[in-house]
């Protein structure tokens, strides 16, 4: 500690710092992005008519509005050409990510596709700033699936107002006309057939009529029969494919529960790589080691003190770590044992990869610089997914994930956190790489002298 | 009595060390010197068991030596008395406290005790240096290159207390390659070359030999070494 305080200070803060910071992200959604809004449909002039049924068009945008963070445009005294034109400008400067505009004649177009008349579909319009293509992609997608949430909601009443009137027409029953004043009785296909059936019971055996009225009510029984099936048929409209999902594979973790997993071993893979690389290094180029092994200490028990040093800080700082971020995230700390055994098996993996470098490059900056190179990359492959590279190179990525401690310490704490799966296999890989990692360091020692 | 005898180390085909034999009496200073390569730091890293000689026999076992490596092997960031404590319990010392109090007298480091090493100059860094290899009260204490980088004022106090160690009864092996140091201060020289022992013996018979009269001593010994083909 009195080699450098500054380290020690560095160890103690880290895992704070970056609790907080995970903690804070976990446990806030992504900030809404800002998109300029101009809905220039006339207020009161939102609702279509359907039948003796009017919707309100406006109310099915509220998942829109939940998704994004609108801007008002003031436009006040302008044009709605000039106005939409103010909007594009907020979207080029940068103020806002995008702009929706919505037509005045949204809704009778909506109303005219309703009445099956002529002319375009109903449209809206939406500008977006492509500076940022991570950002843009974001609105692009949060726009485009709240809009089409909006128009499957939309689709669903409309289909509930025809299930209605198909029902009408099958059954019988009043309708309310409000342009007249008052209710219609709907006769409906069952009741037109009951009458029909009397009328024809009534007539003379060999009347001509008897054929023609058989006719009609095989027509009146056929139509109630069918469309009591359509019913099922239009009622798909609004969901036309259901999805219906089923993992076969991993675990059934929340991706807040993952990303912990991940952020400790992250933590603990930099804390013990460079410390252990370091100490080891700082031994020969303070000229120490070869007084240290020269009868002092082995060469052996010099390499297992510093890998449990360097084990016991980073097990300090990733408990650390898991104390801020149980502040945020849900922690099953029943599982505690399980957490322990994860931590210290990923911690001495990562000390032996450590010692490794530390003996390999024998100097502290050159040590360092050689594990910052090498965990970057280990972590990310790591996480390439299967499926998201050609297989051959998603086999090699494997191999190469397999030979560091990151992948299967992330394995291992994902299912201690989240009991997400075997936990010996990890663990027991984890093993072999501190014997493997640790014979290599030992190796390397010989160029210490 | 230290009695070093017949021993020889090669790196492939490289003889570092070739049958080399020394002798040295408890409380005699040993010079053994060289042009860069002869063998000598091989020669003290045998002794001091950090190295294993391909053949040839030890009086003494290693950790009855105390070894003083030629770049100071001390932690910058720990003080005086911080780094003699670590190596006192290193060696196991019964009373630590003890030792470390005794090593800073010895050495004249008591004042400087609570000073982060990184902070003293180059000849006390060479003490305390120093001062570790005897913490295990060695009988025999090997130096290698102990003045280098040092300046003569530094220099001149380094020996001072070097030869008060050796008045003290501890014997003291020392590779230098400033002649004039084996000259002034040792009791037995011996001179290696490309791993060969040319010569063992006082620096006044060392002196007759290479006619050190007519030249100055470094002359000499430059001379002395062309005479052996080297």
């Amino acid at each position: 500690m009195r080699r450098s305080p500054l380290l020690v200070g560095l160890l103690i803060v880290y895992p704070i710092v970056l609790s907080l910071l995970i903690g804070f992200a976990l446990s806030r959604g992504p900030e809404k992005p800002k998109v300029a809004f101009l809905n220039f449909v006339p207020p009161g002039a939102g609702e279509v008519e359907l039948g003796n049924e009017s919707i309100d068009v406006a109310s099915y945008s509220k998942q829109l509005f939940e998704a994004i963070d609108p801007v008002r445009v003031e436009c006040a005294g302008v044009s709605e050409r000039d106005c939409e034109r103010k909007a594009i400008d907020e979207v080029r400067e940068g103020n806002v990510l995008a702009a929706l505009v919505i037509p005045e004649d949204v809704v009778d177009r909506l109303q005219s596709a309703q009445n099956l008349g002529a002319g375009d579909p109903p449209t809206v319009r939406v500008y977006y700033n492509a500076e940022d293509p991570a950002k843009r992609r974001y609105v692009e997608s949060t726009i485009e699936s709240r809009l089409q949430d909006a128009n499957t909601e939309l689709t669903k009443k409309f289909t509930e107002v025809a299930l209605s009137y198909l029902g009408l027409i099958v059954t019988g029953g009043s309708f309310d006309v409000p342009i007249l004043g008052g209710t219609i009785d709907i006769l409906g296909l069952e009741r037109s057939e009951q009458i029909l059936q009397g009328v024809q019971r009534r007539l003379p055996r060999g009347s001509p009529d008897r054929a023609q009225l058989e006719r009609v009510i095989r027509f009146a029984e056929l139509a109630r029969e069918n469309l009591d099936l359509s019913d099922d048929v239009l009622a798909t409209l609004g969901d036309p494919v259901r999805v219906e999902t089923e993992v076969v594979k991993g675990g059934t973790e929340s991706l807040s529960s993952f990303a912990v997993a991940f952020a400790v071993a992250i933590s603990l893979m930099f804390v013990t790589v460079l410390l252990a690389a370091g100490t080891l290094a700082l031994e020969r180029e303070e000229n120490a080691f070869l007084r240290l092994v020269r009868g002092l200490v082995s060469r052996t028990g010099l390499l297992t003190e510093k890998a449990v040093l360097a084990a016991i800080c980073s097990l300090v700082v990733a408990l650390l770590m898991l104390a801020g971020l149980g502040l945020f995230v849900d922690l099953q700390w029943s599982r505690f044992p399980s957490w322990l055994l994860g931590l210290v098996a990923g911690s001495l993996g990562f000390a032996a990869l450590g010692l490794a470098i530390g003996a390999v490059a024998r100097e502290v900056r050159a040590a360092s610089l050689l594990a910052f190179m090498l965990s970057l990359p280990i972590a990310f492959l790591a996480l390439v997914p299967s499926g998201s590279v050609a297989g051959p190179l998603y086999e090699a990525i494997r191999v190469v994930s397999a030979l560091f401690p990151f992948k299967p310490t992330l394995d291992a704490l994902d299912a201690a956190f989240n009991d997400s799966g075997d936990m010996l296999g990890p663990v027991l890989h984890l093993a072999a790489l501190t014997l493997g990692f640790g014979a290599l360091a030992r190796l390397g020692l010989r160029r210490f002298g | 009595m230290l009695v070093a005898d017949g021993l020889t180390k090669r790196y492939g085909e490289r003889a570092a060390l070739s049958d080399v034999s020394l002798s040295a009496r408890a409380g005699e200073l040993v010079a053994v010197i060289g042009p860069n390569g002869a063998g000598k730091t091989t020669l003290l890293s045998i002794l001091a068991g950090i190295q294993a000689a391909d053949s040839g026999s030890l009086s003494r076992a290693p950790d009855e030596f105390g070894w003083v490596p030629q770049q100071t092997a001390l932690y910058a960031k720990l003080t005086v008395a911080e780094n003699l404590r670590l190596f006192a319990r290193l060696e196991r010392r019964d009373d630590v406290e003890q030792a470390v109090g005794r090593m800073l007298e010895q050495t004249g480091l008591r004042e400087r005790a609570d000073d982060q090493v990184g902070t003293l100059s180059g000849g006390n860094r060479q003490r305390v240096n120093i001062a570790i290899g005897l913490l295990a009260d060695p009988t025999v204490l090997l130096l290698d290159e102990p003045s280098a980088a040092l300046d003569p004022r530094q220099r001149e106090r380094l020996w001072e207390f070097i030869g008060s160690l050796a008045e003290s009864g501890t014997t003291v092996v020392y590779s230098t390659h400033v002649v004039q140091e084996a000259e002034r201060y040792a009791h037995q020289v011996i001179v290696l070359a490309d791993g060969e022992r040319l010569f063992a013996g006082p620096p006044s018979e060392f002196e007759r030999l290479v006619g050190a009269s007519e030249l100055d001593f470094e002359a000499a010994f430059v001379s002395f070494l062309h005479q052996h083909g080297h």
